[in-house]
């Protein structure tokens, strides 16, 4: 990979700036959310990435991850009393567990059977919290209210904690992607994607590479799930567990670009404030027009610009030089 | 105890006919154009809703409705692969994926916005109530759309088989090149394939309004199941799809019956999954 040039540092410093200084001049709570929901998105879509962007497994299925995520620190912090901090690392493994364990038997599938394999995973996942006793089945649960505090990484009363924590998790999960993808391991991963059968006679192991790819886009989306337990601070498999969350997640990584670090976010950056606002504009009435244009919008953009809004950027770019 | 098992093998066989041929139309589609149609759920729930209206407005019951049913899918599964799906035949495999999921979810909520998200049934069918068959009884609307999807599944094969467009269906699936340099017209039979995929999920749909509740997402759960079973069968196979629709039927059933009836669906996925696993290719993919 190339070195960032001067330019472009400044470009990302002076973004990250801008972020940093968000929440000093806003001061509504849904424009908050909407940046916060963005930002959570465009680190779903990151995690996805490495996965579908770098080794071609268009996985539909992160949902299940996410859930498990948000589950598991709720479930150690109601019945045992655990920090939801240990519970964002517990609930990742648990994740990254769970992926390698669905992960084996999946490794020789490719394209769509991927993906309906991935489908198929979520929703058994779907329908067993759905039923699951423990849990609470369909009836969700209900976060403890704590007091304020970073260590209890709950906050009452504002957003502003709330949004940068998300946006720490964001940058965390973009220098790691960025770092993968100059180590050895993203160039196994694309060499794979090229072609199964050159990159397994170059001696790559396939199936290794391919689960700790799941692994950790796994860990990653429970974070974001665990994040969003603790911001919402309620959860129900309707609200974690379900398809058009998985379907949500593609959309960011593929509006943006998949294969590239910055494409999600930029996918994030444009669908999520879309979908929230016309949801608040069109949607409070339940009628499906805000989902008429969310699907229509996605009907157009993969038929007619499928490389991604990043990927048409960098050839205008590319084009200016 | 004996009884019961042979009524709910019944019943699975029953619904395993009709899951046949929702998942044949989606074989032809993903067979001739290697394209998952995420969006044959909602075209089924169109085929319901079209049989409903057909009833409810102009007083036709299902079974004489299925004719047009079958021609408006047509058509608009025709609509949907000229201006959509082929855009993306030469694109990315994640566009390719993609495009039919922004149809499924524009349809559906373009139902929700037409006629509400409420259920809705079909108040007097001409075909109502059960025969008693010694032990065993048996839905007559549910018996009928069974044998009704068994009668066009096998018509469905027989036009792949017997007809000129047909082997020139067949043909583009085992080998588009060489069935471009035979003198097909390849894009002709894509679309073809497309619109015929889409009347048989019609058909079914108007099956399926005879004995079932119409509501805009009837589509999600159905066409996750017919994934799994075209997966299962073996990708592109018509044969592989009837069997595997008839398996998945009846383990559905026997599963929710043995075990927990909020798991039959659970239960089916696990199968699928356990299927690719130990044969990728499906049980009749080559």
């Amino acid at each position: 990979m190339e070195k960032p040039t001067f330019r472009q540092i400044a470009l990302y410093a002076s973004v990250f700036a801008a972020l940093l200084a968000f929440p000093l001049f806003v001061k509504g709570t849904f424009p908050m959310h909407v940046m916060i929901m963005t930002f959570m998105f465009a680190m779903l879509g990151v995690a996805w990435n490495i996965l579908g962007g770098y080794a071609a497994m268009f996985s539909f299925g992160q949902a299940a991850f996410f859930g498990i995520g948000a589950y598991t620190s709720t479930i150690l912090l109601m019945n045992y009393n655990v920090n939801p901090w240990a519970g964002l690392l517990a609930g990742g493994m648990l994740a990254a567990l769970t992926g390698a364990a669905i992960g084996i038997p999946c490794s020789n599938l490719r394209g769509h059977y991927f993906a309906i394999a991935s489908i198929a995973f979520a929703e058994i996942v779907r329908i067993h919290f759905n039923n699951w006793k423990f849990v609470a089945a369909a009836e969700g649960l209900s976060l403890p209210f704590l007091p304020s505090s970073l260590r209890n990484f709950m906050f009452q009363s504002s957003k502003t904690p709330y949004y940068y924590i998300m946006l720490a998790f964001l940058v965390l999960s973009l220098l790691l992607c960025r770092y993968l993808s100059t180590n050895r391991m993203g160039y196994y991963l694309r060499a794979i994607k090229e072609s199964h059968e050159i990159a397994k006679g170059m001696g790559i192991s396939f199936v290794r590479y391919r689960l700790y790819a799941i692994m950790i886009s796994a860990f990653l989306t429970a974070m974001a799930g665990t994040f969003y337990a603790q911001y919402i601070l309620y959860i129900d498999p309707d609200s974690v567990l379900i398809l058009p969350i998985s379907i949500q997640i593609v959309l960011v990584a593929m509006l943006g670009g998949a294969g590239t670090i910055m494409g999600p976010v930029i996918g994030a950056a444009i669908l999520l404030p879309l979908s929230e606002y016309t949801r608040v504009w069109l949607g409070y009435k339940g009628t499906g027009v805000d989902m008429m244009i969310y699907g229509a919008l996605i009907m157009v953009i993969s038929a007619y610009q499928p490389q991604g809004v990043w990927g048409f950027l960098t050839s205008i770019g590319r084009r200016a030089k | 105890m004996y009884e019961q098992l042979v009524q709910q093998l019944v019943n699975g066989l029953l619904i395993g006919f009709l899951y046949s041929l929702i998942a044949i139309g989606l074989t032809m589609i993903w067979g001739v154009m290697n394209i998952v149609n995420f969006a044959h759920g909602e075209f089924l729930m169109l085929g319901m809703f079209l049989s409903f209206w057909f009833y409810t407005l102009f007083g036709v019951d299902p079974l004489f409705s299925i004719p047009i049913c079958a021609a408006l899918l047509f058509l608009l599964g025709w609509v949907i692969y000229k201006s959509l799906v082929s855009k993306v035949m030469k694109g990315p495999v994640l566009a390719q994926l993609v495009v039919t999921f922004g149809v499924s979810i524009f349809i559906a909520y373009t139902a929700v916005f037409l006629w509400t998200p409420d259920f809705r049934m079909i108040q007097k069918p001409l075909l109502i109530g059960t025969w008693h068959l010694g032990m065993v009884e048996l839905s007559i609307p549910k018996a009928a759309a069974s044998a009704g999807s068994v009668l066009v599944s096998f018509a469905a094969f027989l036009f792949l088989r017997k007809t000129k467009t047909g082997k020139a269906i067949l043909a583009t699936e085992m080998n588009r090149n060489s069935a471009l340099l035979m003198g097909i017209d390849t894009e002709r039979v894509n679309a073809l394939s497309f619109g015929i995929g889409s009347a048989l999920v019609g058909i079914a749909g108007a099956f399926l309004s005879m004995y079932y509740y119409i509501y805009p997402q009837v589509g999600g759960t159905f066409g996750l199941i017919s994934f799994c079973i075209v997966a299962l069968g073996g990708f592109g196979s018509i044969e592989g799809a009837f069997v595997a629709g008839v398996l998945i039927g009846v383990v559905q059933t026997l599963g929710g019956y043995f075990f927990d009836p909020a798991y039959k669906y659970a239960i089916v996925f696990a199968l699928y999954l356990v299927t690719v696993w130990i044969r990728p290719q499906g049980l009749l993919g080559w």
